[in-house]
């Protein structure tokens, strides 16, 4: 651009030039604010309001009718039916993330080996996440259902007494955990899996001349070397868990009030949805949304400070300790021919 | 992926099996048989059962074999719920949050990755901390609000809450601050290009693989959805909303609720057909957020 070029350098800049640094300078901050502005709006805004919500006395008709302050709130923490939805929704995700993280990482460390047709394998865990929530329920519902479900006509089959799965407590966790963990295993199998193959087979070969058995393997340098995203599916896995709402909403639809004839599986979010658009109560409701946001906001800053201790006592330590064993192993292991590293690197 | 661009081990002086052992044997491939089996049983059985009658739920072992009625369950399937209709809502709808937020999210993750300004770093802090919060908790106020601007019951009102993610600004941003050399930037710069001819034939087209990933998990994200949908949609229902109603009767006719599920899982399983691949790099490349 050569009429862009200023004719001597003590001239004032052209306007072309004054436009360019214009352009320079002020570009990223029209590409960054479209983000910003739309997601204060129905982001933020919205986070931030429910609080202001949460101090009246509100329904849907007449809005704001009257400001109570933490009244909300003071009901709420008396109410044993919020401490029973906390209990609910804290139970079934327990109940679905420790089998389906254990079950994960197992299934990773099947897949991390030079399978024959690898894709498929990995394709094969991923089919339930096609699934989508509201569909998977209702498969599960009928599964789970108490009169004629696949589950007990087996169980009968076999001698063992119909199991109350949409009646009792504990038999309705299990099954909603288990719609949770039929979905979402072999997603969380792949995050892992991707950490366990970034593990260098250099570090799996030393341990095994100095006689480390599978198992031995699999606990000292397989397990130590995910930890960093072993934490993030488990944040990853908490902040979805305990904001659960289609499963425990579609299990039973025969009852008045979805979450089950006694509330036994009605989840905090699922008592928020209840409140406002069941009984009109939007301050209420609002008080709960809040608390939730605040419980998961904690469980979340909790995880992050043990994750910064464990990383930091351990990360070092693992670190020489990894070097050193390389060294060793390099030191003993005579080059490779050509045709046997050939071989080693097939996938 | 890592795999390839890893130096050549070096052999092992024995076969061995397990973890990066030697060819893995019957007892590896027998498990992961049986886990598949687990995993494609609950889908397969909603076949079996939606193409039958009623009786096939009585029985003490499953027929294996899907029955003759698939089509009259799908018939009573469109006759309780307005099925194609629910299809396009949500067609509509997760091809519009998908657009959007393929556009706002490549836009801001390039300026984050690739350009200087004061303030990028406090503001990039800001993006990744909002990561962890659920925005989703703030349904209460964004239904009064729509509720107030008379949205309720359109396509808009399911739209406007996720025109924009932060995961997805997060995304761009570490996708391309490694593949876009600066040079290259400075290049088009020298050219005379302008900032958005720069980002539109240099940051764009380095962004394509990340946007397929993007793009095809936020469709997943926005088509999957239910509470949102539910509150607000009304008589416009997404897919997922319409599935739903086909058991809020007292009496559950199971097989045509299995039929309907069925019906409804098509278009993700065509999609993982298809793109099935993707999903699975996409996830293993650390692209999702659950």
């Amino acid at each position: 651009m050569t009429d862009a070029r200023p004719a001597s350098p003590r001239t004032t800049l052209t306007l072309r030039q004054r436009l360019s640094r214009a352009d320079v300078k002020y570009s990223p901050y029209i590409y960054v604010a479209p983000f910003f502005i739309l997601f204060g709006l129905v982001g933020l805004f919205p986070l931030l309001y429910t609080f202001v919500v949460s101090l009246n006395d509100w329904d849907l008709l007449s809005g704001p009718r009257e400001w109570v302050g933490f009244e909300n709130y003071a009901t709420e923490l008396a109410d044993p039916w919020f401490w029973n939805s906390l209990f609910n929704t804290f139970s079934i995700f327990l109940l679905s993330a420790i089998p389906q993280l254990i079950a994960a990482t197992f299934i990773a460390a099947v897949l991390d080996q030079n399978l024959r047709a690898k894709t498929f394998w990995r394709l094969s865990v991923l089919l339930p996440y096609v699934v989508t929530p509201a569909a998977v329920a209702l498969i599960f519902s009928s599964i789970f259902s108490e009169d004629y479900g696949l589950v007990n006509n087996l169980l009968a089959s076999i001698g063992i007494d119909p199991i109350l799965w949409k009646h009792d407590t504990l038999a309705g966790h299990v099954a909603i955990a288990t719609m949770v963990n039929w979905r979402w295993t072999g997603y969380n199998t792949l995050i892992l899996l991707a950490a366990m193959q970034a593990v260098p087979t250099d570090l799996y070969e030393s341990a095994a001349l100095d006689g480390a058995g599978r198992v031995r393997r699999f606990m000292s340098i397989t397990l130590p070397s995910i930890r960093p995203t072993f934490i993030f599916v488990v944040i990853t896995a908490t902040i979805g868990g305990l904001q659960i709402f289609t499963e425990p909403k579609l299990f039973d639809a025969t009852t008045a009030t979805p979450g089950g004839a006694y509330h036994q599986f009605e989840t905090t979010t699922l008592y928020i949805w209840n409140m406002a658009f069941n009984q009109d109560r939007f301050g209420r409701a609002a008080a709960i949304a809040f608390i939730l946001l605040v419980i998961i906001v904690l469980i979340g800053l909790v995880n992050y400070a043990l994750s910064r201790g464990i990383a930091s006592n351990e990360t070092k330590a693992a670190k020489r300790r990894t070097a050193r064993r390389l060294e060793r192993h390099r030191a003993e292991t005579a080059a490779p021919t050509a045709a046997e590293n050939h071989l080693e690197r097939l996938p | 992926m890592t795999a390839l661009t890893r130096p050549a081990a070096a052999p092992a002086p024995r076969r061995r099996r397990g973890i990066r052992g030697g060819r893995p044997g019957f007892l590896t491939y027998g498990l992961l048989s049986a886990w598949f089996v687990g995993s494609a049983y609950p889908l397969w059985w909603s076949f079996v059962a939606g193409s039958s009658d009623t009786t096939v739920l009585t029985l003490s072992y499953p027929p294996l074999l899907p029955g003759g009625r698939f089509f009259e369950n799908a018939a009573e399937v469109f006759a309780t719920i307005d099925f194609w209709k629910a299809l396009a809502n949500s067609v509509i709808v997760s091809t519009a949050i998908t657009v959007s937020v393929l556009f706002f999210s490549t836009l801001a993750g390039y300026a984050f990755a690739k350009l200087r300004f004061r303030g990028r770093n406090g503001l990039m802090l800001f993006v990744i901390l909002t990561l962890a919060i659920p925005t989703q908790l703030g349904i209460i106020p964004l239904f009064i609000l729509m509720k107030e601007f008379g949205w309720t019951g359109t396509l808009g009102a399911i739209i406007v809450p996720t025109l924009v993610t932060a995961f997805g600004v997060f995304f761009m941003r570490q996708y391309l601050v490694d593949v876009i050399p600066d040079e290259l930037i400075e290049a088009a710069r020298m050219d005379g290009a302008s900032m958005i001819r720069t980002f539109w034939h240099v940051g764009v087209p380095a962004a394509r693989p990340a946007m397929a990933i993007l793009g095809l998990f936020t469709f997943m994200t926005a088509w999957t959805d239910y509470l949102w949908p539910l509150i607000v949609a009304g008589s416009n229902p997404t897919l997922q909303v319409a599935l739903s109603q086909l058991q809020s009767a007292k009496y559950v006719n199971y097989t045509v609720v299995l039929a309907g599920a069925v019906l409804a899982t098509i278009p993700l399983l065509l999609l993982f057909i298809v793109a099935g691949r993707q999903l699975v790099q996409g996830i293993m490349a650390g692209a999702v957020k659950g």
